[in-house]
This record gives C-alpha cells, structure tokens and sequence, in this order.
C-alpha cells in the first residue's frame, strides 16, 4: 500500500499539526529523561502576568478558540440544498456520552424554524374523548421527566454500504448524538385527552407533525407512545436549539432520528398509519430483490471506535493509547463490548466507563500500548437483547447493497505505523 | 371546559377515586401513581379526609388529569388536521387533470424537478425508474416505489413546492398529482383525478413493502457465540476511504 496522501485530507492536516505541536520529544515514549528545559516552564509566560477576561466577556460561552474546528459538518454532495439536508456531530473529538447541543447534528426538511414559545401550540386530535389544545406554558405545568437517549438517524453510515467512503467518524457516524431530556411523557397528554374513544389500544396508532413547512409527519404505534415517548422541551439543561425543534420535540427512544418530530405540533390518535412520504418513499429499506422493508423503526446495535480515528490520528508515537469509542442499541442497554486491534482476528472485552444504559450511548475504552505497528481497529457492541453488531458481510448477506438505511456494521479503522489513520474494509 | 380546576374542593370520594383510576390507569401505561399519594392512610380514621383533601390540594391530580389545555375548535381541526390515509380518509372533494398539471408544473415545480417531473441536479426525481428496484442503483420515485397514491397527495399538499409550502389549492393538487402520475405513465393525459377516481389509479409497487423482519430474517444476529481468538488467519484491506476521496476537505477556520 502506498502512502499517497494529498494534503488537503483533514487527517493529513491535522496529523501535521498535531505532530508538530507536540514536538520530537513526545515520541519518546518509556523514556522519562528530560531533553532540556521546557520554556513553557521556565520563563514566565504572559497568561500568568497579565489578567484574563472579565466575567460576562461572553454571557453565553463559546468554546474556546483552539476548540474551534470541533464542529458540525456537512458533506455538501449528498444534498441539493442545505435547507433539506444533514451535517454530523463531532464525534472524533467529543468525549464521555452527552453531546453538546452546539455541535449536536442537524437534519431539516424544511429548514430550521424560529418558533417563539408564545407562538407555540400543541394539538392533540384523533381518537381521544377530548380534542385538546396545549400551551408551551400548559406544557412546563404536567410532571416532568428527566432521562438520557441518543438519536440516530437510520441514514448515519449510510453512504458506507457500497464500500468504504469517507474518511473520517464524523462522517461515518456522526449522525448521532446524545442528550439528557426534560419533557412530559407523551402517556400524560394522551391520558389528559382521554383514551376511552379508541377503544381497544391495541393495534392503534399516533400519527405526529410539525409546524414547520416539511411537516415531516410519521406514524408511530399507540404502544410506543404510551411507553416511553417523550414531549421534550429541555435538553442538557437549557432549552432546546433552535435547530433541534425549540421549543418542543417528541424524543421517541431508541427508534430512527426521524421520528423524533421537531416543532412538535399535532398528536393525532388513529385506526391506522398514515403512510406518509417519510415512512413510504424515505426510511424504507429496499433489499437486493426490490421488496422493501418498512417499519424498522428500532436502531440496532452499534459501536465505533471515536479515536483514533481518521480526524484523530495517533501523534504521540509508540506508547500507552487510549483507544476511545461509543456503543448503542435501540433496543436497550449496551451489556458489553468487544475491540480488536487485528482486524478481528482476536478481540478483548473493552471496559465499559459505566454499565450501559438504556437507548442512551455508552462510553468505552480500551487502554493498550502500541508498539507502532499498523493496525486493524474494530468494535463489536452486544446488547441487552442478545443483539451482536454484525460484520458488513454479515448485513449485506441479508440486506444487499441499497438499503441505504440501517448499517449498523463493525467500522474498520487502519492505523499506520506513523500513526494517520484511514477508512478501511477488510477481508 | 369540563374538567375542573378546583382541587381545592376534592371530596374524599373523588380521592379515594383517584387512587383506584390511577392504579387502573398504570395498567394501560398511562399515569403513574403520584409518589405521594401511597402515603395517604387507606384505614379510615377521622382525620382522613382532612389529610387526603391537603394532599389531594397539593399534588393529586383528579381521575389522572391535570385539567390543563382546553378544546380544540372545529376551525383549528380543519386547518391542521389534513393527514390523508391510504384509504382515502382525509381527502378532500375536488379534482384536476394532467392538462391543467402540466401548467402549474412548469410553473411551480420544474425548476426544480424538471419538465417532466424527471429531476434537476441534485433535486428528487418524481418520475421513471419502472422496474429498477432491484437493480444495483434502484431509481425510485412517485411512479416506480410509492406505494400509495395517498402519499403523494398529502405531500404536495402540506410539504410542497418547497419553499411555499401549503399553497396549492386543493383542485391545484388534484392536478398536479396527475401530472405526476401521468408523467410516469400511469395515467392517460385526459384522465380527471378526482376524490372519486382516484382508487382507478394503479401504483405500481403498491406490493412491494414488507413489514420489518429484523427478528426473524437476522435472528442469527442475536445471541451468536462470538469468536474472541484465532477467529481468522488473514487480514487484507480490500477497499480503501481516501482512493476514492470525497470526504470533504478541512475548512481553513
Ligand atoms: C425549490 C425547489 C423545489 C420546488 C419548486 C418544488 N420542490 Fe418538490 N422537492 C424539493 C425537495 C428539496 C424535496 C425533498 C425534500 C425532503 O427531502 O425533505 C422535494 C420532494 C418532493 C416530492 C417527494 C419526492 C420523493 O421521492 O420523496 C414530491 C412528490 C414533490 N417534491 C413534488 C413537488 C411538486 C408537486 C412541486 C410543485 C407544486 C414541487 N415539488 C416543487 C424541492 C422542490
């Protein structure tokens, strides 16, 4: 395999960077003699003379300027327009479970609208005893809930099914993120409505809108919503961004990015699904005989390993490497994964920072020391459920090549002896 | 409003109801029963039903309800409630032809995706790609995946033309979906689409989906024995991300 990098490839940049910063001494790694004094030490640096920023310098903070390119992206090919498209969170930089809303990936239809909470309405309509019209400030008066789900939508990874495309977990699987809830359980304000009009629950259905134009209208079976579904208007804290649905988004946990409706307006109780385009031309998965699959709603298990990765090559040289990823399942808590450094010749149980929860990303780490070796980096996520992550081979054998959504296949990462770090697939 | 919000005036009846519907109601997943409801005493002594009317004042809510939110009226569930089902519920009286579509196209949706509904760019195409599902880069629209004509109506009336949405009236509709569909061919230029004729439409993969079957076409997926060693001999790469090099490049920030 050749070498031939061009320079404009993030990882090369960044690889270039990183090594340069931390200077030849750092790839001496074991060895703990000093090569001379550090300045950074030994003369007296102007941060520790002169004061810094004053309190209110920026009354709602920004991360810092050095963090400046640990940013949403967007891969303007796959879309005719940013006001219907996606860009992907940061994941090779991100760290622990919760993704910071700021860099939290968006995916519009219709572009993302300004709704003002006064503005805000909330309908529920249907089957119910009583058709109902909520405001936000009725909203914040009902029980509150509080709990942790990762959104996925079913298209992350999806460009990867022909083969291996683009270099870098952003891009690969970066259409996801992970944010800690407020809301109301859906089940109250289906119950504030009244249920006895539809009769027997089983088999019935919710069909949810927006207010913005896409309406990006899904139906989602009356069971699920009962269950754990919920009206969210806080996340990580604050309200929610403008670019995630302020002020109210449905949080549906575990099942596909789409569903989670944003701008949240109308509930409707129904006999039966709508078939709306979103769930009929799109988020349908066509298998290799033309038939296509529709209702998959749950995102099945998935990890990756976030660093090293390609916009997060090694550039400490030989030494102790943390290898850091995320696993998930829609289907519920992530009991255990598995990492090999060999393309998957042998894999070792990874330590999990906390027992997985719930439809929620789990942080994993395996502690190794390189040798400066190359490498074939996996991660293998098993779940509560029994579900083991697949191979690509494994998925494509049942699914063929243009399901476009739903690969939830093992990543290969190649780590080279100098540490850069491309998307590979391997036999 | 029905629905009192007068919990002040909570009889013990009505808490000693609460109780009961909320249980009831945790059955069907609906509510919770309040955490401090269980520490209202169920022996009856004297003081209860003073102690139930405090609790009951502060956190109970009456049969499970908070009597938050009011009515919807009629003119508000017209104008939001447009949802059109496959079988026709929703559909409003009305009707066009591919003739008049074709002008309101031309007008309002080709630049986008193109005078024959065939695509501009990177914007969807609306037509052709009959037969193609199988292929190996399936081209799917309105006429070759869409299994219900329902579908298209719904979309082009609350989502389309982007950028302007909702502003089609409902005979505009009628029209330009036979458009659509005439430009797939699956209706004769002549054909009037209307709330009547529009089961005479046949779509062509309405046969074509199938309900997820995760569970049962990749139960080998789950609780496999993983190989943890020796699980293969070679490793070879057999594709490469950065040949094909379309990752987008670093900003210069
Ligand atoms: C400014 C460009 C533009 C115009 C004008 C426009 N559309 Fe669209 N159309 C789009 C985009 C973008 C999408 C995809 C939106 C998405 O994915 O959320 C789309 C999607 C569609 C789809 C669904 C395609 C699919 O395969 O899922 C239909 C049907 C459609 N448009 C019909 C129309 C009709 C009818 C008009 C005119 C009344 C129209 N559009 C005008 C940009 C446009």
């Amino acid at each position: 395999m050749t070498d031939n990098f061009s320079d404009k490839k993030p990882s090369r940049r960044q690889f270039l960077a990183g090594a340069a910063a931390l200077g030849a001494g750092s790839s001496a790694a074991g060895s703990l003699s000093a090569s001379g004094d550090d300045p950074l030490i030994t003369e007296v640096q102007e941060w520790a003379q002169i004061t810094g920023d004053g309190v209110d310098a920026t009354p709602y903070g920004l991360p810092i300027e050095f963090e400046k390119d640990v940013v949403r992206r967007n891969v303007s090919w796959l879309t005719a327009d940013t006001i219907s498209s996606i860009n992907f969170s940061p994941i090779h930089a991100l760290d622990g479970t919760i993704t910071p809303q700021g860099c939290a990936f968006e995916r519009h239809h219709s572009g993302a609208i300004e709704l003002r909470k006064e503005d805000y309405r909330l309908m529920i309509n249907g089957l119910v005893d009583q058709e109902l019209v909520f405001t936000y400030e009725d909203l914040e008066r009902f029980p509150r809930e509080q709990h942790v789900y990762f959104c996925e939508c079913a298209a992350n990874t999806g460009m990867e099914w022909a083969g291996a495309q683009l270099n870098g977990v952003q891009f690969t699987h970066g259409m996801i993120h992970n944010m800690e809830y407020i809301g109301v359980p859906l089940r109250t304000l289906l119950n504030e409505a009244g249920l006895n009009a539809a009769g027997d629950l089983k088999g019935k259905w919710i069909f949810v809108e927006g207010a913005d134009a896409s309406s990006n209208g899904r139906s989602i079976p009356l069971e699920k919503a009962l269950d754990d579904v919920l009206v969210a208007f806080k996340a990580n804290g604050e309200a929610l961004r403008k670019e995630h649905g302020y002020p109210v988004r449905l949080v549906v946990p575990g099942w596909e990015g789409n569903m989670w409706v944003k701008w949240l307006r109308r509930v409707e109780v129904m006999d039966k699904p709508v078939e709306s385009r979103e769930e009929t031309s799109k988020y349908t998965d066509t298998l290799a005989d033309g038939i296509s699959r529709k209702w998959t709603w749950a995102m099945d298990a998935k990890s990756v390993v976030t660093s090293p990765s390609p916009q997060s090559p090694i550039t400490h040289g030989k030494g102790p490497l943390v290898i850091s990823g995320l696993a998930w399942s829609g289907r519920g808590a992530v009991k255990r994964v598995d990492v090999s450094i060999d393309g998957g010749k042998n894999w070792h149980e990874a330590r999990l920072v906390q027992p997985g929860a719930k439809m929620a990303l789990t942080r994993f780490y395996f502690d190794v020391e390189w040798n400066g070796m190359e490498l074939f980096l996996q991660s293998r996520a098993h779940d509560e459920t029994g579900y083991v992550q697949p191979t690509k081979e494994e998925l494509r054998e049942v699914r063929g090549l243009n399901t476009i959504y739903h690969n939830n296949c093992i990543q290969t990462w190649w780590i080279k002896s100098n540490g850069e770090v491309e998307n590979v697939e391997i036999s | 409003m029905l629905k009192s919000r007068d919990l002040f005036m909570i009889s013990f009846a009505s808490v000693f109801g609460v109780l009961l519907a909320a249980t009831y109601l945790a059955d069907r997943f609906i509510t919770q029963l309040p955490e401090d409801a269980k520490i209202v005493p169920i022996d009856l002594d004297l003081d209860f039903k003073l102690v139930a009317e405090a609790y009951a004042s502060v956190v109970a809510p009456r049969d499970g309800k908070f009597g938050l939110g009011r009515f919807a009226t009629k003119n508000e569930l017209a104008a939001w409630d447009k949802d059109i089902s496959p079988d026709g519920t929703g559909l409003p009286v009305g009707s066009g032809d591919a003739i008049d579509g074709e002008e309101i196209f031309s007008e309002r949706c080709a630049f986008c995706h193109g005078d024959f509904a065939e695509g501009l760019d990177n914007w969807p195409e609306l037509a052709g790609g009959l037969d193609t599902l199988a292929d190996e880069d399936p081209v799917k629209t309105v006429g070759s995946y869409w299994p219900y004509l329902s579908t298209t109506w719904d979309y082009v009336k609350r989502s389309m033309p982007f950028g302007y949405a909702q502003s089609l009236t409902d005979d505009e509709v009628y029209a330009t979906v036979a458009y659509i569909l005439y430009s797939n061919d699956l209706i004769d230029e002549d054909f009037v689409l209307s709330n009547e004729s529009f089961f005479d439409v046949e779509m062509p993969n309405a046969n074509g989906f199938i309900i997820d079957d995760r569970k049962i076409s990749e139960s080998h997926f789950w609780n496999k024995k993983v190989c943890m060693t020796d699980c293969k001999n070679d490793v070879k790469i057999t594709m490469r991300a950065a040949v094909l090099d379309v990752t987008p490049e670093d900003e210069e920030f």
